[in-house]
């Protein structure tokens, strides 16, 4: 065993890499889910985010170009969703379920040519004097771009619910959908944007896996990130910062799980393997101990008729 | 997943009957990985399509991709013995008891599953012998590690994979006395962005060779990344990652055998056999050894696939030891195949237990 050999500062700066797609599509379907939608397709929209992304990454030769593709995306992918959900009133969890599957099968079809390709990386964020500092640099001042947004857009949402017309409108809708309508707020409308809103984040985290912590595209490659997003949410009690703590937990627990296991270190490796699943549901269920529960109106229809 | 396989049964029990009345043998195929993994699953299509050209109209052949092992293995394979397969290929370690299971029921059907030791009258196994070419990289790895450590990518802890670990450190140890290797199991055959992470922490340990028994390219993007490290191809040549971060690697050439396996359904020959293949019959190959490797280490590792093919030498030839010490082959003796296919231990050298 020798612990001399994991670096903390190295092991840090891993950890936000690993957990910034799960913490990108997670904060995406925090929202969808604030408006009272459970969209189960995250997992499909951040397998067709990566692809887009890699796509126009590649044919561009700008990750920016990329980035921005891989967010409509997964935005479009989830109007398909919108529509059924909204104007053809489908199931929730069915419509969210061929979601995922059908964006498993696109993502497939699309990126036929671009297996063995190499990507042209996103530059880091590299600040003379800062990005070299020892321990504080690699962890605050030499990352990609998206890492940050991530962290900022976590913000974000949880300044607009908290402090926002908007966001109170977005959890009025979620909570109770008809008193939101007899107050005259469009519902429909708030729940697309919403749905959009998520797709593009999921996009956006399956871009960050295509384009920046694996880079390449390989079928199948978010290999159920999408799904533990969404277990998150619901973990996290629809909060925007314990999503971050759960996210970051998450990712953080697997990196080091993997750095004890290359330093030799005494337990058991079956133990290292599902520490990261276990530890980040017991945090979570520890902090949610709160009686903070879901949207009232989550996974119902609505119609303004009913 | 469920529903995918729901629909690709469905489009496939629609394709089946739409050719029910032309004499064609049927063969299906499981796959543990998509066939776009650039790996294991990829060589395994491959052999299928071989199948295809080889027989043309005569045969027809159908797949299912990521099919989870375990349970549901059993009821994608019943399901593929419904549609009236005639020969089935499943091709990872963890289908070996759902394929038993299946066989029982379809003693008309053959089976064949890879890398699995039970056999039973219409189930035979094959696999290749991959530790000799895992005896090559071990020691250009060995030759080629400038700060003696050597990362190795563990997916689960069966016999196959051990015996790679083992026959990678010897062949390492033997050229390079001080070199060390880090393992990581992932429980994985295919995750890109674990296999990447588990890179990562390797190359940040200090490994500059990584060694890796998961599917995917994604640890020679990592590598590549990183600067000075090398790998190796895993399954498939990977050559697009080549002349470095890829400097050779074993590549998996599945065809022949499935195309002599189907002639034999065809012609009624068809028995249960134990195929282990190596480099001698071209199952196992190893894929162009890049000029960033020094030449004479390229003629020694040239070396070693001639003495592997043509049988003059075995990569597990004594005197090798337990990890225990314990004795284990002693100087000149040769690992028999039984121990070999069962293989639960470390050599001597390797540190760290075999998750059990």
């Amino acid at each position: 065993m020798d612990l001399s050999a994991i670096s903390p500062a190295l092991l840090i700066a891993s950890l936000m890499v690993a957990a910034t797609p799960l913490l990108l599509a997670a904060i995406g379907e925090l929202v969808v889910e604030k408006a009272g939608v459970l969209n189960l397709g995250v997992e499909g929209m951040m397998i067709v985010g990566a692809i887009c992304g890699f796509a126009v990454t590649v044919e561009t030769g700008s990750p920016f170009m990329g980035v921005l593709a891989a967010m409509v995306g997964g935005a479009l992918l989830s109007t398909l969703f919108a529509f059924l959900t909204q104007f053809a009133l489908a199931n929730q969890v069915a419509s969210g379920l061929a979601l995922t599957l059908f964006g498993l099968g696109l993502s497939a079809l699309m990126g036929q040519n671009y297996i063995g390709i190499k990507p042209p990386s996103m530059p880091k964020l590299d600040i003379p004097g800062l990005s070299d500092m020892p321990f504080f640099g690699p962890i605050f001042f030499a990352h990609d771009p998206l890492l940050y947004l991530g962290i900022l857009l976590t913000a974000a949402v949880w300044a607009l619910l908290k402090y926002t017309r908007v966001g109170l409108i977005l959890r009025a809708v979620g909570e109770n959908h008809d008193a939101a309508h007899a107050l005259g707020y469009h519902v429909i409308r708030v729940r697309i944007l919403a749905i959009m809103f998520g797709g593009a984040c999921a996009g956006l985290g399956g871009a960050y896996i295509s384009l920046i912590r694996v880079p390449q595209w390989t079928e199948g490659m978010t290999a159920g990130i999408g799904w533990i997003a969404l277990a998150l949410v619901v973990f996290a009690s629809w909060k925007p910062w314990r999503v971050l703590l759960g996210a970051y937990l998450f990712g953080g627990i697997n990196v080091l799980q993997l750095n004890l296991q290359a330093a030799g270190i005494a337990i058991p490796v079956e133990y290292l393997a599902m520490s990261p699943y276990l530890i980040t549901i017991l945090v979570l269920v520890i902090l949610s101990a709160d009686k903070s529960s879901a949207p009232a109106s989550l996974g119902r229809s609505f119609h303004a008729s009913n | 997943m469920k529903f995918t396989k729901l629909l690709a049964s469905a489009a496939v029990a629609l394709g089946l009957a739409s050719a029910a009345a032309a004499d064609t043998t049927k063969v299906g195929f499981i796959y543990v990985g998509p066939v776009g993994d650039g790996g294991w699953t990829y060589e395994h299509d491959q052999g299928r399509l071989a199948v295809e050209e080889a027989f043309g109209d005569k045969v027809e052949t159908f797949y299912q991709e990521n099919v989870p092992e375990g349970a549901d293995a059993e009821r994608a394979i019943t399901q593929m013995a419904l549609q009236g397969a005639d020969l089935i290929f499943t091709t990872s370690f963890g289908y070996m008891d759902p394929t038993i299971n299946v066989a029982k029921k379809f003693p008309n059907v053959k089976f064949e599953h890879a890398t699995g030791y039970k056999t039973a009258d219409n189930v035979s196994v094959y696999s290749a012998r991959f530790y000799e070419g895992r005896a090559v990289q071990g020691h250009i790895a060995g030759k080629m590690t400038k700060t003696n450590t050597v990362g190795y990518i563990a997916s689960f802890p069966i016999p196959e994979v051990i015996r790679g670990i083992n026959s990678a450190y010897i062949h390492a140890k033997r050229v390079n006395p001080d070199v060390e290797f880090k393992i990581i199991w992932v429980y994985t055959w295919f995750d890109p962005a674990k296999e990447a992470d588990a890179a990562k922490a390797l190359i940040e340990q200090g490994a500059d060779v990584v060694l890796q028994h998961t599917d995917s390219t994604a640890p020679q993007a990592a590598a590549q990344e990183a600067g000075n490290v090398i790998t190796f191809g895993q399954a498939s040549d990977m050559s697009e990652y080549g002349p470095m971060p890829r400097v050779s690697s074993i590549i998996d050439n599945w065809a022949p055998y499935y195309v002599a396996r189907t002639q034999a359904v065809m012609d009624g020959t068809w028995s249960t056999v134990n195929t282990w293949d190596g480099i001698d019959t071209g199952m196992v190959e190893i894929g162009e050894i890049s000029d960033v490797v020094p030449a004479d280490v390229k003629a020694e590792a040239l070396a070693m696939v001639k003495a592997l093919g043509d049988g003059s030498y075995h990569a597990f030839t004594g005197p090798i030891n337990k990890q225990d010490g314990s004795a284990w082959l002693a100087e000149g003796e040769t690992a028999d195949d039984g121990t070999l296919a069962g293989m639960s231990f470390y050599v001597e050298g390797i540190v760290g237990d075999i998750p059990n």
